[in-house]
C-alpha cells in the first residue's frame, strides 16, 4: 500500500527520534526510576510502529536494514549469556554483580551486569514485536 | 583449575565443529574433533595413582544451591574407570569414523555435534555425585542417542529406531528421577556420597522398595535389560561409528554404571540381589538364545551385547551378596563384573567396527550373502576372529577370564543360605552355562560364516576388498588390547579394576589393596570353570555344526506374540486413543479454546473458593473513594460497555484502547508508574496493531454467532469476571503471610544497588522469569514468521499448480 499523507510523514519523521531518544532514556533510567529493557523496547517498537504507518513497509527495511529475527536472536543470547556468565567466577546462575567506576567522559558511574541483561530483554521485545509487525504487515 | 568444566569441553567444542565443516575445506572434521577426547583421555589418566591407593578427587560447580543442586565431578574408582573407557574408545570411534563418514556425502557438521554431546552427556551421568544433574545428563544421552540413531533420517528405519530407543529409555529416565525424589525424601540430600554415608538407615525407610524398583527400571531400560532390550536392535540403524561407542561402549553401560554406583546404598536388600541377578541372567539367557536367530551382522551384534550387559549385571547382583556373608566368592563377582565391562567394551567395540567395515567394503550386511571373505579381507578377519574368540570365552584372550569368573560366581551363588538361593540357587548356574553354550555358538556363527565358508562375491553389491589402514587402525588397537589384557591381568586389576570394586563396596575394604583377588588363566584340573569352559566348547561347537538344523525352530514363536509387536500394538493404540481425545476439543477455533479454558478457570476457582471457605471481605483495608478514581471508573464502564455493543469493528477497536488507557490511569491514581508506563505503550503498540491488520480482518457480522453461542460467551464472561473480582478482593482482605514487598525495598539497595523496586524484580530478583519470557517473546515472533511465510509458499504451490 503507497500511501501519500505529507502530513503523517513529516510528523512521523520528528516524533520516531523523539519517541526513540525517549525510549533510551527509559531503558538507561529503568534502574532506578520508572523504566527498564521491556518498556524501552516496547516504546522503540511504537516508534518504529508510527513509521510504519506512515510510509509502507519497504521504505522502513531500506530505513532500517536490520534482520530483527537475528536481533531476537542476538537478544536472547545477550541475556542467556549476562546469566551464565556468572558461573564462570564459581556463583550461581544468574549473579549479578554492580560496582562504582570512575570513567572517562562519565565521571563516576555505577555499572550493573544487571544492564547487560536488561539489553538482552530489550532487543528480544524489538526484534521479535517488529518481525511480527513486518510478517503480519507484509503479508499483503 | 576446577576440572568439573572439563566435562562440559566436549559440548564448547561442538560449537566449533559447523564452522570447521563449512570453513576448512579438505580436512575431515573429525580430525579437529579427535583432539577432544585424546585430550581428556590423557588428562584423566592423572588421575589413576590417585585412585589406586582408594582416594577419590572432587570438584564441584554450584548451579542452584538453594536446592542443594550442583554440578559435580567426583572421580573416584569406578568412574575414572567409565570416563576412561567413554574418553579411549571415544578417541578410536572417532579415528574410526574420519574413514567411515564419507566428508562429501554425509552431514559431518550435524554428526559430530551430536556425538560430542552425547560426550559431555557421559562423561556427566558418570561423574556426577548430584542426583538432579545426573539424571539431567542422563536423558540427555537419552536425546543425543535420538540424534544420532536418526542421523540418516530419510530413512523410515532410522526414525522409528530413533523414536524407539528415546521412547524406552525415557521412560525409564523418569522412573529413575521419582527414585531420586524418593531418595531425596527419606536422606534429605541429593548427594550420592551422603546417601551411601546414611545407607544403613535407608534400608528401613517407607519408601525404601518403591525406589529400588524405580531406580532398577532406569537401569534396565538403559542397558537394555530384558524386557526392554527391543530398543538395542532397532537403534542399529545409526551409523556403525555410533554403533560402537553408544550401543556397545558407552551408552548401555550407564545402567551397569548406575547398579554399581547405588550398590552400597540397596545391595544389602534381597530385593535386589534377586532382581539384578535374575533379570540379568534372563537377559543373558534370551539375548544369546536369539542372537543366533538374527541374519544382520550388526543385529547379531545387538543381540550380544544385550546377552553380555545381562551377563555382567547378573555379575553385580551376585557381588551384593558380599554384604551378607564373608565368603570370598562373592566380592569375586564384583571383581568379575568390573573386568568383563572393560573386556566387553574392547572386543565388541571392535567387532562392531568390523562389522561396519564389512558394510562398507561389501555393500551388504546379511551374513546369507556373506562368506569367504578370509582371502580377500586378512586384516579384518584376523581382528574378528580376535574378538569373536574373546566374547566366546577362549584362551588366550581377556574374555577367557572373565567368563570363567562368571561361571565360577554362578556356581558359587548355589552355596548362599539366605533369600531362598539354597533351592533355587541351583538354576543360576545352569541358565549361565547354557547361555554360555549359546555365546560360543552365535561368536562362531558371527565370524565363520561371514569370513570362511564358500565365496559369494557375485551376490554382493560391491567387489569386496580390504580395508583402507586408516579405518582398520582403530579395531586393530582394540584387539590388540583384547589380547595384551589376557596376559597382564593383574596389572590392569590393580591399576583399574580394584579401585572400581572398591568404590562399588566401599564399607567392605580398607584400600584398593585389601582386596585379595589374583586372575589366574590355569586353575588347575579340579576347578569347576575349567570343565564348565570344555563343555561349553564341545556343545557350541556341536550347536554351531547342526544350525540349520534347529534354526528353523525360531519360526515355532509367532510374531504376534513377539515383545516387539507388543510395542507396535502398545504404540499404535495409544496413538489411536490420544487422536480420539484431542479431536474432541481441537475444533481449530478459537472461540472454542478460549470458552474452555476460562469456563475451566472460573469454575475450579469459584468452587475452590467456596469449598475452601475463603471468601472474605474485609471493608476496613479498602482504599477511599476519590474523584478522579471515580471518574475513571465510568470511563471505563462505558467504553466496555462500548466495546461489547458496537456495530462496527472499528469503534470497538478504538473503545478496547479506551478500556486499556483507563486501567492505565488507573495505575496511575494508585502511583505504580511502571505499570502505567507499560499498560500505555502497550495499548498504543496493540491499537496501532490493530490497525495495520485491520484490513485483514473479515467482517463483524460474517462470525456466525448464533443465539445460543451469544449466551454461552455471556455466561462464561460474566463468570470470569465473578471469579477475577471474588480472588482480588479476598486476596486484599486476608493476609496469611506477611507480603514480600517489604523484603524488596529493604535490599534493593543492598542486593543489587537499584532504586527501582519493579525493574531490579524484574533482571535481578526474577531474573529466570524474565528469561523464559522473552524466550516465549522470541518464540512467538519466530512462530508468526513462520506461520505467514509457509501460508504464502503454500499459496505459491497452488498458483503453480493451476
Amino acid at each position: 500500500m503507497k500511501t501519500n499523507d505529507v502530513i503523517l510523514q513529516t510528523a512521523a519523521k520528528v516524533v520516531f527520534f523523539i519517541i526513540f531518544l525517549f525510549s533510551i532514556h527509559i531503558f538507561f533510567a529503568g534502574h532506578y526510576a520508572p523504566g527498564g529493557g521491556f518498556v524501552g523496547g516496547l516504546l522503540t517498537t511504537g516508534a518504529i510502529l508510527l513509521l510504519l504507518l506512515a510510509f509502507d513497509i519497504r521504505t522502513i527495511q531500506q530505513i532500517l536494514p536490520f534482520n530483527f529475527t537475528v536481533m531476537t536472536a542476538i537478544g536472547l543470547l545477550l541475556a542467556l549469556g549476562t546469566a551464565a556468565g556468572s558461573i564462570f567466577f564459581n556463583v550461581p546462575f544468574f549473579t549479578h554483580a554492580f560496582g562504582d567506576f570512575d570513567l572517562p567522559l562519565f565521571g563516576h558511574t555505577s555499572l550493573h551486569t544487571a544492564m547487560l541483561f536488561d539489553s538482552g530483554v530489550y532487543l528480544v521485545v524489538v526484534g521479535s514485536a517488529i518481525t511480527i509487525i513486518q510478517s503480519i504487515g507484509g503479508d499483503d | 583449575m576446577e576440572f568439573v568444566l572439563l566435562i562440559f569441553l566436549p559440548v564448547v567444542f561442538a560449537i566449533l565443529v559447523p564452522f570447521a565443516y563449512r570453513k576448512v575445506k579438505g580436512i575431515h572434521t573429525g580430525w579437529f574433533v579427535l583432539l577432544v577426547p585424546l585430550v581428556l583421555f590423557s588428562y584423566y589418566l592423572s588421575f589413576l595413582p590417585l585412585v589406586m591407593d582408594g582416594g577419590h578427587a572432587i570438584s564441584e560447580m554450584k548451579w542452584i544451591p538453594s536446592l542443594g543442586i550442583a554440578f559435580t565431578s567426583y572421580i573416584d574408582g569406578l568412574s575414572l574407570l567409565f570416563t576412561l573407557l567413554i574418553t579411549g574408545i571415544g578417541s578410536l570411534v572417532v579415528l574410526y569414523s574420519v574413514f567411515y563418514m564419507d566428508r562429501e556425502k554425509e552431514d559431518l557438521g550435524s554428526f559430530y555435534v551430536y556425538l560430542l554431546i552425547f560426550m559431555t552427556a557421559m562423561l556427566g551421568v558418570v561423574q556426577s555425585d548430584n542426583t538432579m544433574t545426573l539424571y539431567l545428563f542422563w536423558e540427555l544421552t537419552s536425546i543425543s542417542s535420538f540424534l544420532l540413531i536418526g542421523f540418516w533420517y530419510t530413512k523410515d528405519k532410522s526414525r522409528f529406531g530413533a523414536l524407539k530407543s528415546m521412547m524406552i529409555t525415557v521412560f525409564g529416565g523418569l522412573m529413575m528421577l521419582g527414585a531420586f525424589i524418593l531418595l531425596s525424601i527419606m536422606g534429605e540430600t541429593f548427594s550420592v556420597r551422603e546417601l551411601i554415608a546414611q545407607a544403613p538407615d535407608l534400608l528401613n525407610q517407607p519408601y525404601f522398595t518403591l525406589a529400588l524398583v524405580l531406580l532398577l527400571l532406569g537401569a534396565f531400560t538403559k542397558s537394555a535389560q530384558f524386557p526392554f532390550y527391543i530398543w538395542l536392535p532397532d537403534a542399529m540403524e545409526a551409523p556403525t561409528p555410533v554403533s560402537a561407542y553408544l550401543h556397545s561402549a558407552t551408552m548401555v553401560k550407564a545402567g551397569i554404571y548406575l547398579v554399581a554406583r547405588f550398590t552400597p546404598i540397596f545391595g544389602s536388600a534381597s530385593t535386589w540381589i534377586w532382581l539384578v541377578t535374575g533379570i540379568g541372567l534372563l537377559t543373558l539367557f534370551w539375548g544369546s538364545l536369539f542372537a543366533v536367530k538374527q541374519t544382520d551382522l550388526k543385529a547379531i551384534l545387538a543381540f550380544s551385547t544385550v546377552s553380555q550387559l545381562g551377563l555382567i549385571m547378573s555379575l553385580l547382583g551376585a557381588g551384593a551378596i558380599s554384604y551378607h556373608t564373608t565368603a570370598a566368592m562373592f566380592s569375586f563377582a564384583t571383581y568379575a563384573a568390573i573386568f568383563h565391562l572393560i573386556n566387553h567394551a574392547a572386543f565388541k567395540g571392535g567387532l562392531f567396527m568390523i562389522a561396519g567395515i564389512i558394510d562398507h567394503e561389501t555393500g551388504t550386511r546379511d551374513i546369507r550373502k556373506l562368506g569367504g571373505l578370509m582371502s580377500v579381507m586378512p586384516i579384518s578377519f584376523t581382528v574378528a576372529a580376535i574378538g569373536s574368540l574373546s566374547m566366546a570365552g577362549l584362551p588366550p584372550f581377556n574374555g577367557f577370564l572373565s567368563k570363567e569368573m562368571f561361571l565360577e560366581s554362578m556356581v558359587a551363588l548355589r552355596h548362599f543360605e539366605l533369600f531362598n538361593f539354597d533351592t533355587w540357587g541351583i538354576m543360576f548356574p545352569i541358565v549361565a552355562w547354557v547361555a554360555s553354550v549359546f555365546t560360543f555358538t552365535y561368536s562362531m556363527y558371527f565370524v565363520l560364516k561371514t569370513f570362511i565358508g564358500q565365496k559369494k562375491f557375485e551376490q554382493l553389491p560391491k567387489q569386496p576388498h580390504e580395508a583402507p589402514i586408516g579405518m582398520l587402525l582403530a579395531p586393530m588397537i582394540l584387539a590388540t588390547i583384547v589380547i595384551v589384557v589376557f596376559f597382564i591381568p593383574n596389572v590392569v586389576g590393580k591399576w583399574i579394576i580394584k579401585p572400581a570394586v572398591m568404590a562399588v563396596q566401599p564399607t567392605l575394604y580398607a584400600s584398593p589393596s585389601a582386596i585379595d583377588i589374583h586372575v589366574k588363566a590355569w586353575h588347575g584340573f579340579g576347578a569347576v570353570g575349567l570343565w564348565l569352559t570344555i563343555g561349553v566348547i564341545v556343545f557350541g561347537t556341536l550347536l554351531y555344526l547342526t544350525i540349520p538344523k534347529w534354526q528353523p525352530l525360531y519360526r515355532i514363536q509367532p510374531d504376534q506374540l513377539s515383545l516387539n509387536n507388543g510395542y507396535d500394538a502398545m504404540m499404535r493404540g495409544s496413538e489411536k486413543g490420544m487422536n480420539r481425545v484431542s479431536r474432541l476439543y481441537m475444533t481449530g477455533k478459537i472461540r472454542t479454546y478460549l470458552l474452555y479454558m476460562f469456563a475451566f478457570m472460573s469454575v475450579t476457582i469459584i468452587a475452590l473458593l467456596f469449598i475452601k471457605d475463603a471468601f472474605v471481605v474485609d471493608m476496613n483495608s479498602f482504599a477511599a473513594i476519590t474523584l478522579y478514581g471515580s471518574l475513571n471508573a465510568i470511563v471505563l464502564l462505558v467504553s466496555v460497555g462500548f466495546v461489547v455493543f458496537a456495530k462496527s469493528r472499528l469503534a470497538a477497536i478504538i473503545a478496547l484502547g479506551g478500556v486499556g488507557y483507563s486501567v492505565a490511569l488507573f495505575f496511575v491514581i494508585f502511583k505504580a508508574p511502571d505499570l502505567a508506563l507499560t499498560q500505555l505503550v502497550i495499548e498504543t503498540v496493540s491499537v496501532a496493531l490493530f490497525l495495520l491488520a485491520f484490513k485483514h480482518l473479515p467482517a463483524l457480522s460474517t462470525h456466525g454467532e448464533t443465539k445460543s453461542n451469544k449466551m454461552v460467551n455471556l455466561m462464561v464472561s460474566l463468570s470470569v469476571g465473578v471469579m477475577v473480582t471474588l480472588v482480588a478482593l479476598s486476596s486484599h482482605s486476608q493476609k496469611m503471610i506477611p507480603s514480600i514487598s517489604q523484603y524488596y525495598k529493604d535490599t534493593v539497595e543492598t542486593e543489587a544497588a537499584g532504586g527501582n523496586i519493579v525493574n531490579v524484580i524484574l533482571v535481578d530478583y526474577r531474573g529466570f522469569d524474565t528469561l523464559f519470557e522473552i524466550a516465549v517473546l522470541a518464540i512467538a515472533g519466530i512462530a508468526v514468521l513462520g506461520m505467514i511465510r509457509l501460508r504464502v509458499s503454500r499459496k505459491e504451490q497452488t498458483d503453480e499448480n493451476k
